[in-house]
C-alpha cells in the first residue's frame, strides 16, 4: 500500500525527529530493538546450533553453565539446558519465534480491524451494527481468556503431524482475534467523521469507487493513533505469546519460544540451573521494554496535548 | 432514562447470549463429549445410548437453548475430572480469586495514585523521569517472571513469605476468607503484588494524564493565584478532579484482573478459579472451561453495564449516545 | 451483623489456638490431587493409595510388603479350589459408627466389579461373593487363581448401609448426569477420617480414635495439599509450608539435601519405564508400519544411550533395566535384566537391513504429567533416534489428552510405566500389558500385538497354585517379551521423598506409596 504524499509531509511537520533526539530512552529502545531483530533474523548464521533440530542436541553437553563460570565450555557462551540445548542459540531462535508471532498477530489484527472498521464506519446501518456487536462480544471477554481458549482448543484439535507446523499460526490467530476490535473502533469513528466531509462527497460525486475513497482518503487520516496502538499492541502480543507458552498452551518444548524456555527453566529454579530461566527472561523483558518505550515515545510525540 | 436502561440491559443480554454460544460451541465440538465420558471398554451401543441420553442427537438450536436454559440456572453439568457439580466447584474457588483481586486493586490505587500525581507535578525532574521509566518497566515485565522472582527472593532466599497457597482460611457461610489469619494475610502478599504490578502502572499513567489536563485548567490557575500552597492545590483540588476516571477504570479492570489472575494463580498455586480453569484446560474438562468463561464474562458485562448506567445517571447527556463503550480499557 | 463477625473472630482465635497446640498435623504436598473420594471411581494408583488412609481392604501389605491380615483375620481355599472363605475381624466399626460385617464386603465387591466400574480389571478372577455368617464370607472365582490376596489389598471396603442410604451402591456414572455421594463423602474403617475436601486445594484428614489396630503413628491428622509445580513444591518444603512430599524432583535433591532442616529419602521405585510401539499394519499417518519388524525395534533399542540418560536426565538416580519388571518382583531373574549394548552403527545397520535405511516418520506420544522427568526423557530419546535417521514427532500433552489416543491406537510409539501394583507379581504386566487384547486381558496392550505362545504361558500361570511352577512360567513369558522386544525397557525410575525435620519417621516403601500410619512427628 502506497502512502500518499500528504501523510509523509504531515510526518515531517510533526517534528518526530526532534522529539526522538530529545529522548534518550527512545534512542536506546530503537537501537536495542534493532539489535534484537537483526540477531534473530541472522540466527541461523550466528549461532553454533539449531535448537529446533533434535539431532543437534546431545545430552553430553547438557547443563553446562555460562562460559565465564567453572565448567563452562565453548561454544556454549550462555550455557546449556537439560537437553544440551545451547541457550544463546535457543534465545535467538526463541526471540525469532516470539517476534514472528507478535508481528504477524499485530498485522493480522490490523488488517482485519482496519478493514472491518472502515466498512462499518463508511457504510453504517446493519453492517456497522453487526461488526460492532461482534466487537462488543469480544471485548466482553478478557483478552487472555480468549487467547487461551483459542490456542488450547485449536492445538488439541489438530492431528499431530500438522501440529508442528501450525502451532505458531494458531497462536497468531489466538492473539489477533481479541485485539482487532480496538483498531476497528478507532478507524470507524474517523471514517464516520470523514465521510461527511466535502472532499469525500466530491469524490463520490465524480464516482470514485468507494474502496478508493476508503483507502486513499479516510485511512491515512487515522494512521497516527493506529500506529501508536499497533506499537503498544506489538509489545502486548509478545507478552501474550510468552504467557501462553509459559502456561503450557503455546509453543511446545521442542520448538521453544522465550515463554517456553522460561517454563522449562522454571522447573529447574532450585537445581542451580539459574541461567536456564534468567537469560530468556532478560531477553523477553528487554524486547517488550524496548517496544513499549518506542510506543510511549510515539504516543507522547504525536499527542499535541502533552508537548 | 427507562429507554436507555432497557436498551443497555438488552445489549448486555445479547452479549451474554453470544458468549454462551461460544461456550456452547466449545462444549459441543471440542473433542467428543461422549468419548470423554465413557471408559475405555465401552461398547458402540453404550456410546450410542449415552449420546442419546445427553441429547447430542437433537438439533443444534435445541441443544443451544437447553445449554442456555441450564446455564441461567447455574447448571453447567458435572466436571469430567472431579465428577462434581461444576457450579459448586467454581463457587468454592471464587472467594480465593476475589480476595486476591480486591487486594491487588487496593494496592494499585494506594501506589498508583500518588506516583501518578508525582510524575505529573514534577514533570521535568529526575524523580518524575524515573517513575515514568519505572512505569514502562512495570508494563513490560511479564507477571509470571515477576512472580518467579518474588518467590525466589522472598520465599526461598529470605524465607519471609509463603510461596504457594492461601494459608489458613476461615469460613463465613460459603465464603472462605484468608483475611482473618496471619498465614492467610502473609500468603496474599506476593501474589497480590505480582498481580497488581500492571494495574499500578495503568493507574499511574491515567492519573498522570488526567492531572496534566487538570493542571492546565483555569480553576487550578485560579487556585494558585489565590496563593494556596502548591501541595494543597495538587493533592486536594487537582487530584479530586481526576478521581472519577480512575475509579471507573479500576472498576472496569476488575473483570480483567479476575481473568489475568489465572497466571498469578498458576505461579503461586493459588487455589482460585483461574487455577481451576488452567487445570481444566490441561485435563480437557470442558464443563469447567465453559462455566468459567461464562462467569468471568458475566462479571465483565455486569460491571460495564453498571458503569454505563451510573454514568448516564450522573451525566444525562450520555443517555442519547447509546454507543456502547464496552470494556475499551483492556489490559494484557 | 456485628454479632456474627464477633463470633467469627472468636472462632478464628480458637482455630488458631487449636492449630498451635497440635503440631502433629502433617502437611503432605503432593504433585497432584486425588481424583475423587470414591476409590472405585478412578482407576488410578495415587487416588487409591491416599484413600487407603480412610478405607481398608481385607488384607494389606506390612512394612516389608508381605501380605498380612487386615479386615480379614484368616482365609482358606475350599475343596473346589475356586471358592475362598474369609473370616472377618470382629468389633471393627466404620467412621460413622456402623459395625463391619460380611454384608459390607459383599456389597463392596459387587460395587467394584460392576460393569461400569473403572476398577473391575483389578479383580479379574472374581465371579461372586456370598455371606456365610456375620463374620464369614465366600468368594467364588472363575478358576484356580493364585493372586487373589494380592488383588484384595487394594479393594477398599465400604459400609453397605451407608451406600444404600446415600444411593451410592453403584460406581459413579457421569453419563447419568448425577454426582455420586461417595465422590465427596467418605466412610471407611481406616486410621484417618476425611474431615473436609476442596478439590485441587486441600483435603483434611483427622485421626480415627476408634481404629481397630494399634496406631504406630503419632499424628492427629494430615492435610493433602496438591502443589502441581515442582519448583513451588520445593519452595514450599524449604519454607516449611509443607512437611512432606512424596515427589521431590530429582534435579532438586542436592539442593534439598544441603538445606538445613530437610531430610531426603531416596530409593529406586518398582516402576519400570518402557517404550511401546504400534504393531498394527499401518502407522497413524497411514504409511506401512516398520515396527512389526523385530530389526526395527532392535534399532530403536540400540540407539538409546541409557548411560547418558541415567546420568544426565535422571541425575544418576535411576536403575537401567533390561527386564520389564524390577528385581524384587516375583518372576524376575537376573539373566532377563541384561541390556543390549548402545550402538549407533549397529542401529543404523539394522534399519538398513529392515529396508528403511532413510528412517521414517512416526508419532512419539508422551505425557506431561506422567513419569519422573518424562518430558525430558522423551526429548532426549527423540534426539537419539533422530541421530540414526529416524524422524520422531514428539507429542507431549497431559494424560487426559493422550490416553484416548493411546487406547485408540493413534500413538505409534509411547511411554508406559508399570509398577505391578497392587499385585507385586510379574503376572500383572504379563496379563495386563503383554497378553493379547481380549476381555480383561491386555487392557494396556495399546500396540495391539499378539504372541500366542506368551498368551498360553500367561493363562496357565494364572491358574497355577504352585508358586515355583507359576514363577517358572512367568519367567518364560518374560523371556519372550525380551527376545521379541515387545516393549523396550528403559529403567526403574527413582523415587524421592522429602520431609522437614519436624517429621521424625517416614518409612519409604519400594512401591512409592506413603503410609502415614507409620509416620511420626516431633
Amino acid at each position: 500500500m502506497a502512502i500518499d504524499v500528504p501523510v509523509l509531509s504531515r510526518w515531517q511537520q510533526s517534528d518526530l525527529w526532534w522529539s526522538f533526539q530529545q529522548r534518550p530512552s527512545a534512542v536506546f529502545a530503537v537501537v536495542l530493538l534493532a539489535v534484537v531483530i537483526l540477531t534473530s533474523i541472522l540466527a541461523p548464521w550466528i549461532t553454533p546450533q539449531n535448537p529446533y533440530d533434535l539431532a543437534a542436541l546431545n545430552l553430553m553437553n547438557s547443563e553446562l553453565p555460562p562460559i565465564w563460570l567453572d565448567g563452562g565450555e565453548y561454544p556454549y557462551v550462555l550455557g546449556t539446558d537439560v537437553q544440551g540445548r545451547d541457550l544463546y542459540s535457543a534465545i535467538l531462535y526463541g526471540s525469532r519465534t516470539s517476534l514472528f508471532i507478535g508481528a504477524l498477530s499485530v498485522l493480522l489484527a490490523l488488517s482485519v480491524g482496519l478493514t472491518l472498521g472502515l466498512i462499518a464506519g463508511y457504510y453504517g446501518g446493519w453492517v456497522d451494527n453487526a461488526i460492532m456487536r461482534l466487537g462488543d462480544v469480544l471485548l466482553s471477554m478478557p483478552f487472555i481468556l480468549i487467547a487461551i481458549l483459542i490456542s488450547a482448543v485449536a492445538v488439541q484439535m489438530l492431528p499431530s503431524h500438522l501440529r508442528e507446523s501450525l502451532t505458531s499460526l494458531i497462536l497468531v490467530v489466538a492473539i489477533a482475534v481479541p485485539s482487532w476490535v480496538q483498531y476497528a473502533r478507532t478507524v470507524r469513528a474517523s471514517a464516520m467523521v470523514e465521510k461527511g466531509k466535502e472532499y469525500v462527497q466530491a469524490a463520490r460525486l465524480i464516482r470514485v469507487k468507494s474502496w478508493r475513497i476508503l483507502l486513499h482518503h479516510i485511512l491515512p487520516n487515522t494512521l497516527t493513533p493506529i500506529m501508536v496502538a499497533a506499537t503498544l499492541n506489538f509489545g502486548l502480543a509478545i507478552l501474550s505469546e510468552a504467557t501462553l507458552s509459559f502456561l503450557g498452551v503455546g509453543m511446545p518444548s521442542d520448538q521453544p519460544s522465550l515463554g517456553t524456555l522460561i517454563r522449562i527453566g522454571n522447573q529447574y529454579l532450585f537445581s542451580g540451573l539459574w541461567w536456564v530461566v534468567l537469560f530468556p527472561s532478560i531477553q523477553l523483558c528487554l524486547i517488550v521494554l524496548s517496544v513499549n518505550m518506542i510506543g510511549d515515545w510515539l504516543r507522547d510525540a504525536l499527542n499535541p496535548k502533552l508537548r | 432514562m427507562i429507554a436507555f436502561l432497557l436498551k443497555r440491559l438488552m445489549n448486555a443480554a445479547f452479549v451474554m447470549l453470544a458468549v454462551a454460544f461460544l461456550a456452547f460451541m466449545i462444549f459441543r465440538f471440542f473433542g467428543d463429549p461422549v468419548e470423554m465420558m465413557v471408559n475405555e471398554q465401552a461398547t458402540q451401543s453404550d456410546r450410542a445410548e449415552l449420546r442419546e441420553r445427553l441429547g447430542l442427537n437433537d438439533g443444534l438450536l435445541t441443544q443451544y437453548a437447553r445449554f442456555v436454559g441450564s446455564a441461567v440456572q447455574g447448571d453447567f453439568g458435572i466436571s469430567y475430572r472431579n465428577q462434581q457439580d461444576v457450579m459448586t466447584l467454581v463457587a468454592e474457588r471464587f472467594p480465593a480469586t476475589f480476595e486476591l483481586v480486591i487486594v491487588a486493586t487496593v494496592l494499585s490505587l494506594i501506589i498508583g495514585v500518588p506516583f501518578g500525581v508525582l510524575t505529573a507535578v514534577y514533570q521535568d525532574r529526575k524523580l518524575a523521569d524515573g517513575l515514568q521509566i519505572g512505569s514502562i518497566v512495570g508494563v513490560s515485565l511479564p507477571s509470571f517472571v515477576v512472580g518467579i522472582l518474588l518467590i525466589l527472593v522472598f520465599s526461598v532466599s529470605l524465607g519471609w513469605l509463603p510461596a504457594f497457597g492461601r494459608g489458613e482460611t476461615v469460613d463465613i457461610g460459603w465464603w472462605s476468607s484468608g483475611f482473618f489469619t496471619d498465614s492467610g494475610r502473609a500468603a496474599l502478599i506476593l501474589p497480590s503484588i505480582s498481580l497488581s504490578l500492571f494495574q499500578i502502572t495503568l493507574v499511574m499513567r491515567l492519573v498522570r494524564a488526567e492531572m496534566l489536563e487538570v493542571l492546565r485548567s483555569d480553576f487550578i490557575k485560579f487556585a494558585r493565584a489565590r496563593g494556596l500552597p502548591l501541595s494543597v492545590v495538587h493533592w486536594r483540588h487537582a487530584l479530586r478532579n481526576c478521581l472519577m476516571p480512575v475509579i471507573t477504570l479500576t472498576g472496569m479492570q476488575i473483570g480483567n484482573l479476575i481473568a489475568f489472575a489465572l497466571v498469578t494463580e498458576t505461579v503461586f498455586q493459588w487455589p482460585g478459579m483461574g487455577l481451576l480453569f488452567i487445570q481444566a484446560v490441561t485435563f480437557v474438562d470442558i464443563p469447567v472451561m465453559a462455566a468459567y468463561l461464562m462467569l468471568v464474562s458475566f462479571i465483565f458485562v455486569l460491571i460495564n453495564t453498571l458503569v454505563d448506567i451510573t454514568y448516564a445517571y450522573v451525566d444525562p447527556r450520555l443517555r442519547s449516545e447509546v454507543a456502547v463503550k464496552g470494556g475499551s480499557a483492556h489490559g494484557h | 451483623m456485628k454479632l456474627e463477625s464477633r463470633q467469627f473472630v472468636a472462632s478464628t482465635a480458637l482455630l488458631l489456638a487449636c492449630t498451635a497446640g497440635h503440631a502433629e498435623v502433617l502437611k503432605w504436598g503432593a504433585n497432584r490431587d486425588i481424583g475423587s473420594l470414591d476409590p472405585y471411581s478412578y482407576g488410578d494408583s495415587f487416588t487409591i493409595n491416599v484413600l487407603n488412609h480412610t478405607y481398608e481392604g481385607l488384607v494389606r501389605y506390612d512394612k516389608d510388603l508381605k501380605i498380612e491380615p487386615a479386615l480379614a483375620v484368616s482365609w482358606e481355599i475350599l475343596e473346589d479350589q475356586i471358592t475362598w472363605r474369609f473370616k472377618l475381624r470382629p468389633d471393627v466399626t466404620f467412621h460413622n459408627g456402623n459395625s463391619f460385617t460380611a454384608e459390607d464386603v459383599v456389597a463392596s465387591l459387587q460395587r467394584v466389579s460392576h460393569e461400569t466400574s473403572p476398577l473391575k480389571g483389578n479383580l479379574p478372577a472374581y465371579v461372586s461373593a456370598s455371606v456365610v455368617d456375620d463374620l464369614t464370607l465366600d468368594i467364588v472365582l472363575n478358576g484356580t487363581y493364585p493372586l487373589l490376596l494380592n488383588d484384595l489389598t487394594n479393594i477398599h471396603i465400604f459400609d453397605k448401609q451407608w451406600l444404600v442410604e446415600n444411593d451410592a451402591e453403584l460406581p459413579t456414572d457421569i453419563g447419568a448426569g448425577t454426582e455420586g455421594y461417595a465422590t465427596y463423602h467418605a466412610n471407611g474403617t481406616g486410621p484417618f477420617i476425611v474431615e473436609s475436601r476442596q478439590p485441587d486445594a486441600k483435603t483434611v484428614f483427622t485421626v480415627n480414635p476408634d481404629w481397630w489396630d494399634t496406631p504406630a503413628h503419632n499424628l492427629t491428622g494430615f492435610e493433602l495439599l496438591p502443589v502441581t509445580s515442582a519448583a513451588t513444591r520445593v519452595a514450599a518444603l524449604l519454607s516449611g509450608e509443607i512437611s512432606f512430599t512424596n515427589d521431590a524432583p530429582v534435579q532438586d535433591l542436592p539442593r534439598l539435601e544441603a538445606a538445613p532442616g530437610v531430610n531426603v529419602l531416596e530409593g529406586v521405585d518398582l516402576r519400570t519405564v518402557m517404550i511401546g510401539m504400534s504393531y498394527r499394519d499401518t502407522l497413524d499417518n497411514g504409511s506401512d508400519n516398520p515396527f512389526k519388524d523385530l530389526k526395527v525395534r532392535q534399532a530403536l533399542y540400540q540407539a538409546i544411550d541409557m548411560d547418558q540418560l541415567q546420568k544426565k536426565v535422571m541425575r544418576g538416580k535411576s536403575r537401567n533395566a533390561g527386564a520389564v519388571v524390577a528385581p524384587p518382583i516375583p518372576g524376575y531373574t537376573e539373566s532377563l535384566d541384561e541390556r543390549m549394548a548402545f550402538d549407533v552403527d549397529a542401529a543404523k545397520a539394522l534399519l538398513a537391513e529392515a529396508g528403511v535405511p532413510e528412517g521414517f516418520e512416526f508419532d512419539f506420544n508422551c505425557l506431561q504429567d506422567g513419569l519422573v522427568n518424562e518430558e525430558q526423557i522423551c526429548q532426549a530419546i527423540a534426539s537419539m533416534w533422530s541421530r540414526i535417521g529416524l524422524s520422531p514427532r514428539l507429542d507431549v500433552a497431559p494424560r487426559a489428552v493422550q490416553t484416548p489416543k493411546r487406547t485408540n491406537g493413534q500413538a505409534d510409539v509411547y511411554t508406559l510405566g508399570w509398577a505391578t501394583l497392587p499385585m507385586l507379581d510379574a503376572y500383572s504386566p504379563l496379563l495386563q500389558i503383554f497378553h493379547s487384547k481380549e476381555g480383561n486381558s491386555g487392557v494396556f496392550n495399546w500396540g495391539d500385538w499378539s504372541f500366542p505362545e506368551l498368551d498360553e504361558l500367561v493363562q496357565s500361570a494364572g491358574a497355577e497354585l504352585d508358586l515355583d511352577k507359576r514363577l517358572a512360567m512367568e519367567t518364560a513369558a518374560l523371556q519372550i517379551v525380551k527376545d521379541e522386544l515387545i516393549m523396550l525397557p528403559l529403567h526403574q525410575q527413582p523415587m524421592a521423598w522429602a520431609t522437614t525435620e519436624a517429621v521424625t519417621d517416614m518409612p519409604l516403601f519400594p512401591d512409592n506409596k506413603p503410609r502415614l500410619w507409620f509416620a511420626s512427628m516431633q
